[in-house]
């Protein structure tokens, strides 16, 4: 299904420097439209740098990002997020004292004019987040409860919703099941399998073979801050995936 | 899952959020009857109440400025000295013979001026917390007022420079008599306390303020402009000290080195007493006010039963210890872990 759809996002030779240490080197990455891709590699293998590269929270130290075959600098999230590049970071990057809906518009809120200042439009936020939630299946008990108040599980579905409710391209998760409790996994890897479908390009950085091999259709290992080995799902086995992240081909 | 969240919606669970919300108003309105009842002939007389709200006029605007820092998880320890620095400007000013207008614009501006510093140096210099940069700044901003003014205090100001600190507004059309009428500052408070609930409550800025407290990567990650947002807040911070600097001058017709020593302490109490949580993203414009009128109504009522102000530090600072220790028992049961 892979090569054959429309390529969303092309790294290339993404180079990351910290001061002296040399976090990502040369790093290559596709992702195609209704395709997710599994990103694997220890800790300190350069994920979450190159996911950080990627959303435009740090700026790379050599190489280039495409997006739909044009190439972008990223400044700033903000400039990923008009592209259609959207994150679902580790820790969630959801302020737990505000409601759901908040959280999902949370620097897009839409606004209403009164006079010459700008309100919140909080019935619209209300609308869109209910109508948002009910297209991606999620329960909740009603769009103005806290994100505090949730579970691991709901937030994590929350985070989600957050990154497609802007017609998101490429959706990049971060460790999307670490926190959550097992009856809760197969609820994010059912909306990962639902966000495919409709055409989003997924990035699923990940421990668990069982996520990867669920979800993924093709996974890349890194291996201290470089491309390790890439391969088709079905062309590949756990006990190889997992050698991979230990740097044994 | 869905049984145990049902079963958790009993009475005591849905009253919650509104405990949460208006409890303080609650803690305030027990005081007012129990001080009534102490004193009921002084306490609710025009006089006394009107005078409640003079006193707190400039205090509450410190509180509101500092309860919107802490709403970022913020601090700031400099809204005494700004203020203090801004009244001391506006004496200057005002002796050297400026227009009424210049000088009541003044001290809004020097005040917004130093907020603006505030914001600066805890974003550009990234000090570890803004209690340092604030630190410095009382001391900084406290000395420089001392510096222009050489220590001295600075008196005489116009009646237009005096009238939102000083002025009252006439009731006798509405029957009542001359005694009674309503303090030009009682007006102010409850306009800027307006002002900023619609802006903290209404406005996109006024919900990044919050998010950020409630987490601030998770701000960043939104592509809110984290730095800038805190500038705006020390600057605003600044601009209301600026507005009790102005209130102050009104009430004492006169620029003193001492004014505004230990009030950024008072104006902490006050956000804390109003249920502004110092991890940041939580408290109202209106648990802050009603935080402002529990203290002055504490200090007014032990004041007219003639007692020693030792106790009401006692009693202001047990009150400020049992008001976060609820806070800590809400947020054991509100929040999962």
């Amino acid at each position: 299904m892979t090569s054959t759809n429309k390529l969303l996002l092309e790294a290339k030779g993404i180079t990351k420097y910290f001061g002296t240490i040399t976090a990502l080197e040369n790093v290559n990455l596709k992702v195609h439209e209704g395709e997710c891709l599994g990103v694997v590699g220890d800790n300190g293998a350069g994920k979450s740098t190159l996911m950080k590269v990627l959303s435009g929270l740090y700026k790379p130290s050599a190489g280039a990002l495409f997006f739909e075959g044009k190439e972008h600098v990223l400044d700033s999230p903000k400039d990923s997020q008009n592209l259609g590049l959207e994150m679902v970071y580790q820790d969630l990057a959801l302020a737990g004292n505000l409601p759901i809906g908040e959280n999902i518009f949370l620097g897009r809120e839409p606004t209403k004019n009164i006079g010459l200042l700008k309100f919140l439009d909080f019935k619209k936020i209300q609308e869109m987040t209910s109508a948002h939630l009910e297209k991606l299946k999620i329960n909740v008990k009603s769009a103005d409860q806290k994100v505090e108040e949730l579970s691991g599980g709901q937030r994590q579905a929350v985070a989600i919703a957050r990154s497609t409710a802007f017609n998101a391209k490429v959706v990049i998760m971060d460790e999307p099941t670490a926190a959550l409790a097992i009856k809760e996994v197969g609820k994010v890897l059912d909306l990962i399998n639902k966000l495919k479908s409709t055409g989003v390009g997924v990035i699923v950085i990940s421990h668990r073979m069982d996520d990867i091999f669920t979800v993924c259709d093709r996974v890349m290992a890194l291996f201290q801050g470089t491309n390790f080995a890439e391969s088709q799902l079905d062309k590949t086995s756990r006990d190889e995936v997992i050698g991979w992240i230990m740097g044994k081909k | 899952m869905d049984d145990k969240e049902k079963k958790q919606d009993t009475l005591y669970v849905k009253l919650i959020p509104y405990f949460e919300k208006y409890g303080i108003l609650l803690l305030l309105v027990i005081m007012i009857l129990v001080m009534h009842i102490l004193q009921p002939d002084v306490f609710l007389s025009w006089r006394n109440v009107t005078n409640v709200f003079k006193q707190i006029s400039w205090q509450s605007m410190l509180a509101l400025g500092v309860f919107m820092v802490i709403v970022t998880a913020g601090i700031d320890l400099s809204v005494g000295s700004i203020m203090m620095l801004s009244l001391m400007i506006l004496a200057i000013v005002a002796k050297a013979g400026a227009p009424w207008f210049v000088v009541v614009l003044v001290p809004l501006f020097a005040g917004f001026l130093c907020g603006l510093i505030n914001g600066l140096g805890i974003t550009l210099l990234r000090m570890p917390h803004p209690f340092i940069m604030t630190l410095g700044t009382l001391y900084i901003f406290r000395g420089t007022g001392n510096l222009i003014s050489g220590g001295t205090p600075i008196s005489g100001f116009t009646d237009e420079v005096r009238y939102l600190g000083h002025g009252r507004i006439d009731l006798t059309w509405l029957g009542l008599e001359k005694s009674q009428y309503l303090p030009v500052s009682l007006v102010l408070i409850a306009v800027v306390y307006f002002v900023f609930w619609v802006f903290l409550n209404h406005s996109r800025t006024g919900k990044w303020i919050y998010a950020i407290g409630g987490n601030p990567s998770a701000a960043r990650a939104s592509g809110i402009n984290v730095n800038k947002i805190l500038i705006i807040v020390y600057s605003l911070c600044g601009f209301l000290s600026g507005i009790g600097a102005l209130i102050l001058a009104g009430r004492t017709d006169s620029g003193y080195p001492n004014a505004g020593l230990q009030s950024e302490l008072d104006a902490i109490a006050a956000c804390i007493i109003g249920g502004a949580s110092f991890f940041g993203g939580r408290g109202t414009v209106l648990g802050v006010f009603a935080g402002v009128m529990i203290m002055g109504i504490l200090r007014n009522g032990l004041n007219l039963m003639d007692v020693s102000s030792f106790w009401q530090q006692v009693l202001i600072g047990s009150i400020i210890v049992l008001a976060v220790y609820v806070d800590v028992l809400r947020r054991d049961f509100g929040t999962r872990k």
